[in-house]
């Protein structure tokens, strides 16, 4: 079959893009994905609970690291894969693009609550409070609100495609928040402590330590993959019941 | 192809602008978004006495004096070019030491000293074991005096 040149280039790029081939490769992955995040949270909180020395200034307060800052890397990922995923929607209007970005944020949200949590219950006891508003905490509070604020935007619009497009650009707009969280504690003074992993002159972590982190760290990654599967699949299978729905109703009304 | 490409130049349009206004409201803040002032920073910014604010930096070396009352302790933050005398009456947390980070929340006495109402500990971003600590002071590899690095800023 000879098809013409702008037709291929159009089936490649919406490869991924196909809710019937999505659902499939899902299909596929995710009891992969569910098993290796059941293993790796096991791992990796043997690891961070049972094996990693304590620290030499914190003791073992330092254990809350192993969640909270997996949590709050994942709070930062996942926005920015709703921001990536927001803008391939309104540029080049994948089916599947906006699906995604609806999926990701409670799960985003989630984590936020998780970091923001686990940090009030470590600073409680290291810094000698539950909360200051410095630049990193007060960034990081507003990276919660962002969410709540996008998946109340969906909510509040009947429309599907106007909701996706309303929210779409709100998710580009709190972008500009991930690198000023990433960044607050290197701007301004801040309580909060510079950055350990990503850094120059690499981690100031011992490895005993950093170990156990990049575990919890990869556990986290692949438990969101498991869930985002999971989700992108039900707003799928929701989308078509609606189209279904709809479809059923229009004869009807036509009679 | 064109629509997709208006829509492109749109994105990336807005976006760098919303960035370029961004940066540009975050400059204009600038010190407002500081927790705390380093005492360099507060001998630059002539801060009238009785003023709230707070100073950060390392607690001095052998400089934690506890007073006859028992709950009044005097200490100095350095940022290792200028020193603060501090004097705060409570209870302190955990993690304050001296060498490490703090931060004192206050106002500053006609006398030069800051009267603390609340004190802050902060740590670095460094984490390792108490064995690995004791080795690298014992080769020498610990930047005595120094403090760890990260914790004040110029």
């Amino acid at each position: 079959m000879n098809r013409p040149p702008h037709q291929i280039s159009r089936m490649s790029l919406h490869r991924f893009a196909n809710p019937t081939r999505f659902l499939r490769i899902a299909d596929a992955v995710s009891p992969w994905a569910t098993g290796l995040a059941v293993l790796l949270l096991a791992v990796g909180l043997y690891l961070g609970l049972a094996v990693a020395p304590p620290d030499y200034q914190q003791g073992q307060t330092v254990r809350i690291m192993f969640v909270h800052v997996p949590a709050a890397w994942m709070a930062m990922a996942c926005y920015s894969l709703m921001a990536l995923a927001s803008a391939i929607a309104l540029i080049w209007k994948h089916p599947l693009a906006d699906l995604s970005a609806k999926a990701a944020a409670p799960l985003g949200a989630g984590f936020t609550a998780i970091a923001l949590v686990s940090g009030a219950l470590w600073g409680q006891p290291m810094w000698g409070t539950w909360w200051v508003w410095d630049a990193r905490l007060t960034s990081f509070l507003v990276l919660f609100f962002l969410y709540l604020g996008y998946i109340a935007l969906w909510q509040a619009i009947d429309d599907p495609t106007r909701a996706a497009r309303a929210a779409a650009i709100l998710a580009l707009v709190g972008f500009v928040n991930i690198p000023i969280i990433k960044f607050s504690v290197d701007w301004w003074n801040t309580l909060h402590q510079p950055a350990s992993i990503v850094r120059m002159n690499g981690p100031a972590i011992d490895v005993s330590i950093l170990v156990p982190l990049l575990v919890m760290m990869a556990a986290f990654n692949v438990y969101f993959v498991a869930l985002l599967l999971w989700r992108i699949k039900a707003e799928i299978i929701a989308r078509r019941v609606r189209t279904l729905a709809l479809a059923r109703v229009e004869p009807e009304a036509g009679a | 192809m064109t629509r997709k490409r208006r829509r492109l130049l749109t994105v990336v349009a807005g976006m760098s602008c919303l960035g370029v206004a961004v940066a540009l409201m975050l400059n204009a803040y600038g010190d407002g978004l500081v927790f705390f002032y380093s005492p360099s920073e507060l001998e630059s910014h002539h801060v009238t006495p009785g003023q709230r604010l707070r100073i950060g930096g390392l607690v001095e070396e052998n400089s934690v004096v506890r007073q006859s009352d028992g709950l009044t302790i005097t200490f100095k933050v350095t940022d290792l070019s200028k020193t603060v005398p501090v004097s705060y009456r409570g209870i302190v947390p955990d993690l304050f030491r001296e060498g490490q980070g703090v931060v004192a929340e206050g106002s500053l006495g006609a006398d030069g000293v800051f009267m603390a109402s609340n004190i802050l500990a902060k740590h670095d971003e460094k984490y390792m074991p108490p064995e690995v600590a004791a080795a690298l002071k014992k080769s020498g590899r610990w930047k005595d005096g120094a403090g760890p690095e990260g914790v004040t800023k110029p």
